[in-house]
């Protein structure tokens, strides 16, 4: 990656808003080609970062560029090289579909006939094609979600932003969102998306950045990361209170890690290494202790969870 | 797959075409709004017909000119000059709901040329204004309102006309970037409304008590009220003070004072968005 000129660069940004700070000091490198998912909590400053990398809003200090261009001296180049798909759909309202995918073609330049014809084929690719002439004041909000994602691919950007394109999203669509970013990349964009679920930036991205505080405050591909967060999480929900302290304890020599036990709802919890064995070890050894359990589950951690290992604060985790 | 990247123009022509075509591209966008809406836009002319009818047939009756004169050859420059400074609240929910929705953001993150949203704005709500004057004309001849001055002197009103409703572009984007919220329009029209009626456009500020009649005399649509009404060679209400004496003046002044002060704040406006 040395001698590639990196897609995307951040270089201890700041910015503030009055009191808030909402970049401290923010640093990003994306390699061309790449998926780089940013992670964070409510006011984590993912919005903030995307928007300065988007020409949008300009960085108290710090700089920043993207394909090379930097994002304030070179705005405009840098606008050719990149697409937005923000946090809130934007899209005009009062236009249907295809006449907001046109309206954005024409202000990319393309002309009269390709911007007809590269609307016709993002709404196909987006199932709009149906509903492109309606109005967008009729379409529901994952549909407009769609529109607001083709309306950033109208160029096949060098470099997409995507500001949490999967919220509010139907399991389907959230999964045509994420074939097309699957497609984006095999043809060469770069992207930087931000998101709340672990899940999504597992899925996605080949290097996470887990933003905190307007920082990044850890970063790397998703194995390692989940290597230092404790990988997945067995669930155990037990049928009687009674039970709640051998469960624990079993889990506990199974895992290799204290779990954590909530009474109230019967549930004890552990990170694993090993998924798959740690499940057909503990069930054979919860029914020869004896033990009804109600429920056993695997799953990824949430995101508080990991943030309760990076941070290593006990007290910063909600139940 | 189109992956056509395109660089920005280099030669002040080419980027001045470019910057041409862009404002055309954002005006067309409400054309296309007419179009899909048009209801929207023919209540939008009728509404101001409606005020002009309600005035000259309801209220008419109990309506004198001091100096002598129809009432209804008074009122009709007085409503084409009240709809230029209502256009402040069109110009107002278009901004607005652009920068509420995120389309401005989508704007400028596109390379396109960052005067395109203004012009595009701009051209189409001086087509919208004159399809208004339009039917408001339309409506006034039928009902017997007249031009005597010649085609010349009409002429020089619907200019003054427009320059108003151009100085009030500049008012309703700045306050639509600065509120970014359509339904400010409520308020907005709380404040415009008064500013309406305390003025010539109705009556003659004569009839007012004291300091209301100086305030309506003031008044940037009292400025161009008169004016019109004495290139269109309507009847006036004949005032002794300096504004009603020097109407054609106070009606270039005035939209100039509002554009000196307002089209700086509103380019700044845009500058504050990527504060
Ligand atoms: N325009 C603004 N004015 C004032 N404060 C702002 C503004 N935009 C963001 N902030 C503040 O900056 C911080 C970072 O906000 P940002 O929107 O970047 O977070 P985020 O990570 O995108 O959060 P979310 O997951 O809720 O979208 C927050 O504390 C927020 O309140
Ligand atoms: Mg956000």
């Amino acid at each position: 990656m040395s001698s590639v000129e990196p897609a995307v660069v951040a270089e201890n940004l700041r910015k503030r808003y009055g009191e808030t700070v909402a970049l401290d000091g923010f640093d990003l490198t994306v390699a061309p080609g790449a998926v780089h998912g940013l992670l964070g909590p409510n006011g984590a400053g993912k919005t903030t970062a995307v928007r300065v990398l988007a020409t949008l809003l300009r960085p108290d200090s710090g700089r920043a560029s993207v394909a090379g261009f930097d994002v304030v001296a070179h705005a405009e180049q840098a606008r050719y090289r990149l697409g937005l798909v923000g946090q809130h759909a934007a899209v005009d309202e009062m236009l249907s579909g295809r006449q907001n995918l046109e309206l954005f073609g024409r202000l990319y330049h393309l002309r009269p006939s390709a911007a007809r014809a590269r609307a016709g084929e993002l709404l196909e690719r987006f199932r709009l094609a149906d509903t492109g002439s309606k109005p967008v004041k009729q379409y529901s909000g994952g549909m407009r979600r769609r529109l607001d994602l083709a309306a950033g691919l109208i160029l096949s950007p060098y470099v997409l932003f995507l500001d949490e394109p999967t919220t509010g999203l139907d399991p389907r669509a959230r999964n045509e969102v994420w074939a097309a970013v699957r497609e984006l990349t095999a043809a060469g964009t770069t992207v930087v998306l931000t998101t709340q679920y672990l899940e999504e930036a597992d899925q996605l991205a080949g290097r996470i950045s887990v933003i905190d505080h307007g920082r990044v405050i850890a970063e790397g591909a998703p194995e390692e990361l989940k290597r230092r967060i404790g990988a997945d999480r067995i669930d155990v929900v037990l049928h009687r209170d009674a039970d709640l302290p051998t469960a624990a304890a079993l889990l506990a020599d199974i895992a290799g890690a204290q779990p954590e036990s909530d009474p109230d709802r019967r549930l004890v919890s552990a990170p694993v290494r090993d998924r798959m064995a740690a499940l057909s070890r503990l069930v054979p050894a919860l029914s020869s202790a004896g033990i009804t359990a109600e429920d056993v589950a695997l799953r990824r951690p949430t995101l508080d969870e990991v943030f309760l290992h990076l941070t290593g604060d006990q007290q910063e985790v909600v139940a | 797959m189109t992956a056509l990247i395109t660089a920005p123009p280099r030669t002040p022509l080419a980027r001045l075409r470019w910057a041409l075509a862009d404002g055309w591209t954002v005006t067309r966008r409400d054309l296309t709004h007419w179009r899909n809406q048009p209801l929207q836009l023919v209540a939008g002319l009728l509404f101001s017909v409606m005020v002009l009818l309600m005035f000259g047939f309801l209220f008419g009756g109990a309506m004198f000119v001091p100096g002598g004169g129809d009432y209804r050859e008074f009122l009709v420059p007085g409503v084409l000059a009240l709809t230029m400074v209502f256009g402040v609240e069109t110009t107002f929910t278009a901004i607005s709901t652009d920068a509420a929705r995120g389309v401005t953001d989508r704007f400028r993150s596109l390379p396109m040329a960052p005067s395109a949203v203004v012009l595009g704005r701009c051209t189409a709500d001086l087509l919208s204004a004159v399809l208004t004057l339009a039917a408001l004309v339309l409506a006034g001849l039928a009902m017997g309102w007249q031009w005597h001055n010649g085609v010349a002197g009409a002429f020089a009103a619907f200019a003054l006309l427009l320059f108003l409703r151009l100085a009030m572009l500049w008012l309703g984007i700045y306050l639509g970037l600065v509120l970014r919220s359509p339904e400010a329009v409520m308020a907005l029209q709380i404040l415009v409304w008064p500013l309406g009626f305390l003025s010539s456009a109705f009556v003659a500020p004569a009839t007012m008590p004291g300091w209301l009649a100086a305030v309506a005399e003031w008044n940037p649509l009292s400025a161009t009220a008169t004016a019109i009404r004495e290139l269109f060679g309507n009847p006036g209400w004949g005032g002794q003070s300096w504004p009603s004496e020097h109407p054609v003046l106070l009606a270039v002044l005035w939209p100039l004072a509002l554009t000196a002060v307002f089209c700086p704040l509103a380019i700044r406006g845009y500058r504050e968005l990527s504060r």
